[in-house]
């Protein structure tokens, strides 16, 4: 979808005129928007009055047209690519905490009007709320305004970027077998309405560069994987972030013939900057997403506005950092993307909210609603998960420790919320023996309960670093961008898997 | 059901990308659809209904390849796409060995249809779902004060596909599926609240188990309070017939070509060496009628058959698409299993639990991975610690590590009790000597 970037189309509707800024910072028209999904401002209402007729409180429609591409790039050649469209909308009707909702797959008006009168079914009230006059709402910023949008953007134009990444690596280590290269993009036009008269337009573009390495060192082979993504168009394709996989894929995959897997038990860890976000992801973040403290499952049900670890830590989960892959403008519900302090001072202060959550807790909305795409509801989610810097340097907190392990290359974790026990995999990372990094370890799952992991966190150096690898956070059958972040910190004691 | 419209489509589809430039190509068309009901306590939380389509486009250019897909199926927008991708798939290297597969390869029938899609389907009422998923909840609601909360979730649904190809093949499959599931979540010791689940799933509305599936979801989630880690050692594991199939999975991805062919495969070259323990026997058994993970032809439209994969320990098959195989010029097998059948022994995890003499039982994984590379791994773990064939506490915060070919080599016994509800029919394991760390 290409929106003519200068001119602003004009309509006899009152919003159609209003003038949107485009991917490009160029400008258009709702009318545009509109017209591109193929629907007008009257077909919308009608629709949203019928997903309430049934005594809904609340109805919206998520529309949504993305454009996905790939090419892939194996035994030295880029051989193959992919390419997508998806298309529709989803219609949602909320009567206090319950959800009906249905999707179609075209925008046709008796299509969406079925779509509607099937998630009505969800209320039973013959209260009808009404639906208001659409305005719309421009988010105070946009987070990822681009300077080249990928669907401008022909395959022949990605290909050199892909085939340098491979010959970079080549060119690294001698031992070097075989590297897969993929890049993938994607274009999202997302267009939202609810009765509520709110109406919206985002375009959401996204870039993942990941490279997979191979070595081969005496018969014995490894692997090793990097990757960047980010909201951002063509532009995020430079020699400077090609030169920063390669070296990281080549370094990741080395590292692996010298590593051991450690003896394993409780002991300390200190998570590296960066990748170790994964911890508070894992550990905190999900039982802060307040569907499951409004349930009552999480952990963390009721320690809001309590002390829950050292002052020294500040966690923020924020929709706000540009470019980032976790950044929206605003949310899948409306709500404006923000900066939510989740920890701060080592209180608990808020949970991550989609629009139930916020009215059962009568607190304004945190923009963390978000959906896989228009088949889906929206729910809490997280977007960009960080701890904020502390006093301490890296140095000292690995003088610190006797006996333990530095950990920084992570590839997936989990969590289970009511019981509060997570994991994750560490890749690669070294011993610490009397304070200092030894030996490099490799494959081991760490796992601990995550109030306990977050009391006994005693150490946060001033080095915080963002990871932006290619993050994807699984909730509920939905997958969701996101990102995380941390500087160096100790935990006292996590239990490390190993040999005996 | 797919209407000959659609079929008439996809017919379009592939002939109109042969005129714009294709030598060959296959079009797969797909439809479904989809009904949730999720029962929260005692009220109904969420109701979702779906259907969809979509039409992927397999583009075979001058010795290139591309696949495309799109839900936008109206013609006028079917000819810009496919006219796109063929233009995109021309400025590709040149891949000899991206071919559709050789015509005797395709399936030709002659096998009794498969029976995976309930003829009742489109008859069950709605309001008989949404009473099934509220009976399951109630068999938990009001039973134990501990409980915090009961989710029940009510999920039907089907899928058709059909598949032409430019050589020849044309086929097409319908599979329907139904699953009633239960979670609760209890107050447990300090501040955990220890969660649990249980599910049925079946082909048919008539085999669906509806009874019995929230109270084993409570007693289950009950059985969970008091976790703890136990000390680091070398356990004798037993791990359940819920979770058995995970320690299969890095077996499975290290014997398909996309691992193998970019020699990120810990059994590479390893075809016809024992490799794991002489106890497995694991078949593809692709045409059991009724059954999950059937089926007559696979992606390709190439036929599937009953395959051994492993024979008492012996790794005799590669999956092997048309691609790969002809990227490492070996025989062509098929892309990946179908359903997986292991060789079962005698004995129940609840007989193999009370021979065990200390030991611990594996009811749950958190976490982990395997080194596809190597093959080492490292999981966490949930259970219950054994001993002298008695469940003495519940075990949690714990990870096992190894190898995983030397795993499989500590295979001790094969249990009887693979679920029927699976395509991969796995029985409990029972293994010597793993390593596990705790305390």
């Amino acid at each position: 979808m290409t929106y003519n970037k200068r001119k602003t189309v004009e309509s006899s509707l009152i919003t159609a005129s209003a003038i949107l800024t485009t991917s490009t910072g160029s400008r258009c028209s709702i009318g545009e928007i509109l017209t591109h999904f193929g629907v007008e401002e009257q077909i919308l209402k009608r629709v949203l009055t019928t997903a309430l007729e049934k005594g809904g409180d609340y109805a919206d429609l998520y529309f949504e047209h993305t454009f996905n591409h790939a090419v892939s790039l194996r035994d030295g050649e880029v051989n193959s690519t992919f390419s997508g469209i998806d298309f529709g909308v989803g219609v949602r009707v909320l009567s206090g905490d319950q959800t009906g909702f249905a999707y179609v797959e075209n925008t046709g008006p008796e299509d969406m009007l079925n779509a509607a009168r099937t998630a009505a079914r969800i209320a039973t009230s013959s209260i009808k709320s009404p639906v208001k006059d659409f305005g719309l709402k421009i988010p105070a910023k946009n987070h990822y305004l681009i300077r080249q949008s990928w669907e401008d953007i022909s395959i022949r134009q990605r290909i050199p970027f892909v085939q340098k990444l491979n010959d970079r690596i080549f060119s690294m280590d001698s031992r070097v077998n075989k590297v897969m290269v993929s890049l993938s993009d994607a274009s999202s036009h997302i267009l939202f309405v609810n009765s509520e008269g709110v109406m919206y337009y985002d375009f959401r573009p996204m870039v993942s560069l990941t490279a997979t390495c191979i070595m081969q060192e005496n018969g014995v082979f490894e692997n090793g994987r990097a990757a960047r993504s980010y909201r951002s168009g063509f532009e995020f394709l430079t020699d400077a972030v090609v030169e920063e996989i390669a070296r990281e894929a080549v370094d990741e995959t080395s590292i692996m013939f010298r590593a051991i897997k450690p003896k394993g038990g409780e002991m300390p860890v200190v998570l590296g900057a960066g990748g170790s976000g994964i911890f508070l992801h894992e550990a905190i973040g999900h039982a802060f997403e307040a569907d499951f403290n409004r349930k009552g499952t999480s952990i963390f049900s009721d320690k809001l506005h309590q002390k829950i670890c050292s002052e020294c830590i500040n966690v923020v989960d924020d929709g706000t950092i540009p470019f980032n892959r976790g950044a929206v403008n605003l949310d899948d519900e409306g709500a404006e993307g923000q900066k939510t302090y989740l920890v701060r001072e080592g209180i608990l202060t808020s949970y991550m909210h989609d629009r139930i959550s916020a009215r059962h807790y009568l607190v304004p909305p945190t923009g963390n609603g978000r959906r896989e795409s228009f088949r889906n509801i929206p729910i809490p989610r997280m977007r960009a998960t960080y701890m904020e810097n502390g006093n301490a340097s890296e140095a000292d907190i690995i003088a610190s420790v006797k006996k333990g392990v530095f950990v920084n290359s992570f590839t997936n974790g989990e969590v289970q919320i009511g019981a509060g026990d997570f994991t994750f995999f560490v890749k690669s990372g070294y011993l610490i023996e009397k304070g200092r990094l030894t030996t490099p370890i490799r494959d081991v799952n760490i796992i601990g309960n995550g109030p306990k992991a977050l009391a006994d966190m005693t150490m946060v150096a001033s080095n915080y670093k963002m990871d932006d690898g290619t993050w994807t956070c699984g909730k509920d059958g939905q997958s969701a961008p996101v990102t995380c972040g941390m500087p160096s910190a100790l935990i006292g004691k996590l239990t490390v898997g190993g040999l005996n | 059901m797919l209407s000959d419209e659609h079929k008439k489509l996809a017919r379009w589809a592939m002939e109109y990308g042969l005129k714009q430039g294709c030598q060959a190509a296959r079009v797969t068309l797909y439809a479904g659809s989809d009904t949730e009901f999720e029962v929260r306590n005692h009220q109904l939380d969420r109701l979702q209904q779906s259907s969809e389509n979509q039409l992927a486009f397999h583009a075979f250019v001058d010795g290139r390849f591309g696949s495309f897909s799109t839900n936008r199926l109206e013609k006028h927008e079917l000819e810009k796409f496919i006219g796109n991708a063929v233009d995109a798939v021309r400025f590709l290297a040149v891949d000899s060995d991206r071919k559709l597969p050789d015509p005797s390869f395709y399936y030709q029938g002659g096998i009794d249809l498969l029976e995976l899609f309930d003829p009742a389907f489109s008859t069950i009422h709605p309001d008989r779902k949404l009473a099934i998923a509220h009976a399951a909840a109630a068999e938990v609601l009001g039973k134990d004060p501990r409980v915090l909360s009961v989710q029940s979730n009510w999920n039907d649904g089907c899928s058709f596909n059909y598949i032409i190809s430019s050589n020849g093949f044309e086929g097409e499959n319908a599979v329907s599926y139904y699953s009633l599931s239960v979670s609760v979540s209890v107050k447990g010791s300090g501040d955990a609240r220890p969660e649990s689940f249980w599910y049925d799933q079946s082909l048919t509305f008539d085999e669906l188990i509806r009874e019995g599936i929230g109270s084993i979801a409570l007693e289950r989630t009950l059985s969970k309070i008091g976790q703890q880690k136990v000390a680091s050692g070398q356990y004798t594991m037993l791990v359940d017939n819920i979770n058995s199939a995970r320690l299969l999975s890095p077996l499975l991805s290290a014997i398909s070509g996309s691992s193998l062919q970019q020699n990120n495969s810990f059994l590479l070259g390893r075809k016809g060496q024992q490799v794991l323990s002489d106890k497995v026997i694991l078949i593809d058994e692709p045409h059991e009628p009724h059954a999950f993970g059937s089926r007559l032809f696979d992606n390709e439209g190439v036929a599937t058959q009953k395959r051994s994969v492993f024979s008492k320990g012996v790794l005799e098959t590669y999956f092997l698409d048309t691609y790969h195989a002809s990227k490492m010029q070996m025989p062509q097998t098929i892309g990946n299993p179908s359903r997986l059948v292991l060789n079962p022994g005698s004995r129940s995890c609840e007989d193999m639990t009370a021979s065990m003499e200390r030991g611990i039982l594996v009811t749950g994984f958190n976490g982990g991975n395997c080194n596809s590379s190597s093959g080492d791994f490292s999981f966490g773990i949930e259970g219950f610690l054994i001993e002298n064939g008695q469940r003495t506490r519940p075990v949690t915060e714990m990870n096992m590590t190894g190898n995983i070919l030397t795993l499989w080599n500590a295979l001790t016994e094969v249990g009887n009790d693979p679920r029927r509800n699976s395509s991969f029919l796995i029985p409990s394991l029972l293994f010597d000597k793993v390593d596990f760390s705790g305390l």
